[in-house]
Order: structure tokens, then C-alpha cells, then sequence
């Protein structure tokens, strides 16, 4: 019997474990090694460098600025995306009418939890591909196209989107319209995550709430929002994970994958422009290691943040 | 909000090229241009879709299975290694794949040496590489079903003189259809979706028969064409690349929010 576990256990695993170590884990341990030499990839010729890679990583100017477009977006792509589910989710639960049957989201809310899901399950390329065109800078694309109809926007001076590398707030605009693409496609899954955690809180809980004279407001700040923490908290890691991962939208709608004179880059354009463009693998592979650790950190503080008591009910 | 872009999309498919240009942000074109969608198809869209197709068809029946088995065997056998081996599929989920690319590039494309077919631009190493990728998520989704199944049938099965492999497969396995079905549609819609990974394994040979994805053929049409392209016919050919998702989604859409949503709040 024992000596049929051990065959059987091993007969399902090996093909599963052999093909996981072989395209995915062994790539990470190489990549580890190869930080560690300076490969140009090309060519066979791979000598051990110590950690040189890494402190030639720490005064590159083209790192510093991928480093800061990554925290832009680790820090704007969760805040606005989970405002505004959170807002849509509100209105789609508790923002309908109050009647007798208590209280209920506003008319066909059904219908836009399915819709707004759509973006979701799309690919960042289509997103991407299909943003390109809504922000053409001519008459043609959608948003120039209707700025210009209403006169906001002068026909010889449109809006140059992602080629526009002037800063706004201190940022490249690039990013900001970057963001956009992302918060929109990003904020109906949260959405419907934050409807389902809203649903599951007892409706008696508002009940009370509105006996007690809360308007709409309190009811959201005092009663919706603490009780949704924990959906909230695993929905800002998981944004954490994909404003790092912002590299399909740099990649189609830059100029040069990272442009306008590298008011884009992040980490990834940086990691790919270094290994294939310059050949330079052994600090492309250094930069990615980089970018692993700050990963692994990222995620140990937001859990170490965000774990708190529960709130039971 | 949501909504409009994407019916701007499928809507300017339908127009003609002129039309396109003169009236951009009209949603109802004056006559129906089916012809785009013939016109882009015939463009390279044809073999674009279909290898996605094939790929697809391998990659999410291999997933399936060989991450069900995995997921099984670690699930409800205790032996020695049983942890680490759960917890080496699930750092796949967190460790950022661009720390993989290179040697994953360069190890693929030195195994053109030995096994052709497992070189770059073959698609029998998409199916692995797409297979190998999704294994993590989908043993950690099926480790937590199998979790949920009772014990007690697993060894009424083994009581009536079934084998542990025949078990598996007759019993266990039909009665995790409902974890399945959903993990099949993410794998599905997920690999899809696949970008990066073709981008990195499928170089654009010329003068060998396409051999690329839905989602390069997408960049193809619209980056590497630059703005002297037809508009109309990219149109249809992102509307043709969103269908598929789209109806799948559709049909399926119970079981891909409560899959997702179960990743997510675990």
C-alpha cells in the first residue's frame, strides 16, 4: 500500500514539477547567477563581476527615473482604482432609492456589473492597442476629436497623450494618461469585488444607521467603509502587484517603448531595453533582481500593514 | 464610461476607411462594412487567430490536467517534500516574469540545438511555456477544491478496489467540475490574453509562415505600421481579437467572477 502512494504521488507530479522547473524556476536561479557576470548575451564570454551590476544600478539615471514612475503608479494605480470601485460599488448596492424593502442599488445594476467587468478580461494589448486610437493626436481620435468639436481644444494644437513628455503636477503627462488607461480598465473587477463584500454586510446594520439619521454620506464613511477593510487591503496588494506590471501600455502606446525621451520608463522597459537593445544581459538580469527584491519587499510591508484584527459580524 | 470606447471600437469597424477619418466620433456608421472584417482577416488576422486557437487548445487541456494532478497529489497525500513543493508553485505567482526573461529566451533558444521543435517560434513551446506559467495559479486554485471535497469518498473509492490513479480520475476528478470549469475559463481568457511571452519566444521571421499570436498580430497592424495604416480594417481586427474574451466571458460569467474573486480574496 505505502509503496503505491509513493508511485502513484510520484507519477502525478513529475511531469508538473518538471516542466515548472524547467520554464520557470531554473530561468530564476539563472538570472540570479547571470547578475553576477558580465554576459553580454551575444557571446559566450561571461566573466564573474562580483556585485558590479548592482553598483552601477545605483547611479543609473535611467533606473532613478523607472524607480519613480514605478512608485507613481504603485501609489496612484491602487488610490484611484479603488476610489472610484468604491464609488461605483456604493452606488450600484446602496445608492438606489431607500424604500420599504430597505435599501437598494440604483436601476440595472446587474446589467452593469457585467459590463463593467468587460475591461477586465480583455489584454492589456487590446486596451492598449484600442487607447492608441482614442488618443490620437489628430482631429480622428475620440478625445481630440470631441475636445475639438466643442472648442476646448485648438484643431492646430491638439493633445499629444502619451508623446507629451511636459510634466503635470510634477509629473510627466505621459504617466497621468498611462493611469488613466489603467484605473479604467482595472476598476470594474474591484467594483464588483467591493459589491460582493458590501452584500454580504448585514442589511440590518444600515437599517439601524438610517433609524439613527444617517444621511448617505455617514452611512458610507462610518458604516461601508470600515467594514470593508479587508476586501479593501487584499484589493490594494493585488494593484500593487499590477501598477508594477504597467508594461504592455508603456510598450504599444510609447513613443519608443518608454518614450518621450524616457518620460515612460519602468523597470520592465528598462530591464528589456538594457537586455536586447544594448545586449547587456548580466545587468539586465542585475536590474530584474532589483525589481524582484523591491517586489517581495512591497508585498511584505502591505501585508505586514494590513493585517489587523477582523472585524466579525 | 466604461462602455463607450469599446462600442466606439466595434462601431468604427463597421465604417468605411473615409468615413473613419471625416466622422470619428459618430457610434453609427452610415452603411454596415462587413468587408473590414474579411479585409483584415485576410490581412494576417486569419493565421494570427487560428495559431492562438491551436495554442490555446493544447496549452489549457495540459494545464488542466497536469495542474489537477499536481494540485491532487499535494492536496490530500501527505509525504516529505509536500510543502516545498506547494510553496515552490506558489512563488510563481509572485515573482515578476521579467527577472525570467532573459534566461528563459536564451534557454530556449539553445535548445533549438538539440529539439528543434522546443526552439524559439515553434508553438509546441508556447504550450509548454504557457502551461508551465499558468501551473501556479491554477495548483493553488485546485489544491483549495480538492481541499473542500470529503475524504470519505475518496476512500470508499479505494475500499471498492479502485487504484489511487483510477480514483482520481473517475471519482475525484468529475466531482471537482464546478472548480474546474471556472480555472479552465481563467486559463482560458488568461491565455488569451498572453502577450509577453509570445513577444519574447515568437520573433517576427520574415520569410517563414506567421507563426505569431492574436496579440503581436494586434501590435503588428497597429505600432509597426505606423499612421499610414487602415484604420477601419484595425478596428476589425480589435474587435475580432475582443470577441472570443468577450463571449466566453459572457457565457461564462458567473463562474469567471467567482474565480476570480476566490483568487483574490484567499
Amino acid at each position: 500500500m505505502r509503496h503505491g502512494v509513493a508511485r502513484f504521488v510520484t507519477g502525478f507530479l513529475a511531469l508538473p514539477v518538471a516542466l515548472y522547473l524547467f520554464y520557470v524556476v531554473w530561468p530564476f536561479v539563472q538570472a540570479a547567477g547571470y547578475s553576477l557576470t558580465d554576459w553580454g548575451g551575444y557571446s559566450n564570454s561571461q566573466r564573474f563581476v562580483g556585485l558590479d551590476n548592482y553598483v552601477r544600478l545605483l547611479s543609473d539615471e535611467l533606473i532613478r527615473k523607472a524607480f519613480w514612475h514605478n512608485v507613481f503608479f504603485l501609489v496612484t494605480v491602487p488610490l484611484f482604482t479603488i476610489a472610484l470601485a468604491l464609488f461605483l460599488a456604493f452606488l450600484l448596492n446602496v445608492g438606489g432609492r431607500e424604500d420599504r424593502a430597505g435599501i437598494r442599488g440604483v436601476f440595472g445594476s446587474a446589467l452593469y456589473k457585467v459590463i463593467f467587468f468587460f475591461p477586465q478580461v480583455l489584454s492589456l494589448v487590446v486596451i492598449a492597442v484600442m487607447w492608441q486610437q482614442i488618443y490620437r493626436t489628430d482631429s480622428q481620435g475620440l478625445i481630440n476629436g470631441l475636445l475639438i468639436k466643442i472648442g476646448l481644444v485648438d484643431a492646430d494644437n491638439p493633445i499629444a497623450f502619451t508623446a507629451d513628455p511636459e510634466p503635470f503636477l510634477g509629473i510627466p503627462a505621459v504617466l497621468w494618461w498611462l493611469l488613466l488607461i489603467a484605473v479604467w480598465s482595472g476598476a470594474g473587477f474591484y467594483m464588483v469585488l467591493f459589491s460582493a463584500a458590501m452584500q454580504s454586510i448585514p442589511k440590518d446594520i444600515y437599517e439601524a444607521a438610517i433609524l439613527d439619521g444617517a444621511g448617505r454620506f455617514d452611512t458610507f464613511f462610518r458604516v461601508t467603509l470600515p467594514l470593508l477593510r479587508d476586501t479593501i487591503s487584499v484589493a490594494w496588494v493585488y494593484l500593487g502587484f499590477i501598477a508594477l506590471d504597467m508594461y504592455a501600455l508603456v510598450f504599444v502606446m510609447t513613443p519608443s517603448q518608454g518614450g518621450p525621451n524616457h518620460a515612460s520608463e519602468i523597470f520592465a522597459s528598462v530591464i528589456q531595453f538594457n537586455a536586447f537593445q544594448k545586449g547587456q544581459f548580466g545587468y539586465a538580469c542585475a536590474i530584474a533582481v532589483a525589481l524582484a527584491i523591491f517586489t517581495i519587499l512591497l508585498a511584505a510591508v502591505q501585508l505586514r500593514i494590513t493585517r489587523r484584527e477582523r472585524i466579525e459580524f | 464610461m466604461v462602455i463607450y470606447p469599446l462600442l466606439w471600437v466595434v462601431m468604427s469597424a463597421l465604417k468605411t476607411d473615409s468615413e473613419v477619418i471625416r466622422e470619428p466620433l459618430s457610434l453609427l456608421p452610415e452603411s454596415l462594412q462587413w468587408d473590414n472584417f474579411a479585409r483584415a482577416w485576410s490581412a494576417g488576422i486569419d493565421s494570427f487567430f487560428l495559431n492562438t486557437l491551436l495554442v490555446l487548445v493544447f496549452s489549457v487541456t495540459l494545464t488542466m490536467l497536469l495542474g489537477s494532478m499536481a494540485a491532487y497529489a499535494l492536496a490530500r497525500y501527505e509525504f516529505r517534500g509536500n510543502r516545498l513543493i506547494y510553496w515552490m508553485f506558489l512563488s510563481g505567482l509572485t515573482l515578476p516574469i521579467y527577472l525570467a526573461a532573459v534566461p528563459l529566451f536564451k534557454g530556449v533558444y539553445n535548445m533549438n540545438v538539440v529539439f528543434p521543435l522546443l526552439g524559439p517560434n515553434k508553438h509546441l513551446t508556447l504550450i509548454l511555456v504557457y502551461v508551465a506559467w499558468s501551473l501556479s495559479f491554477t495548483v493553488f486554485f485546485m489544491h483549495s477544491f480538492f481541499r473542500t471535497l470529503p475524504d470519505s469518498i475518496a476512500e470508499a473509492a479505494m475500499v471498492d478496489g479502485a487504484s489511487h490513479t483510477r480514483t482520481f480520475f473517475s471519482v475525484m476528478l468529475p466531482m471537482a467540475k464546478p472548480g474546474l470549469i471556472s480555472i479552465g475559463i481563467f486559463n482560458v481568457l488568461g491565455q488569451w490574453n498572453q502577450w509577453y511571452l509570445p513577444t519574447l519566444l515568437m520573433q517576427s521571421v520574415s520569410g517563414e509562415p506567421k507563426h505569431q499570436v492574436i496579440a503581436q498580430g494586434l501590435i503588428e497592424l497597429s505600432v509597426n505600421q505606423g499612421y499610414k495604416s487602415d484604420w477601419s480594417g484595425l478596428f476589425a481586427g480589435v474587435t475580432m481579437a475582443m470577441l472570443p474574451v468577450l463571449i466566453v466571458y459572457i457565457v461564462f460569467q458567473r463562474q469567471v467572477q467567482s474565480g476570480l474573486t476566490a483568487g483574490v480574496s484567499k
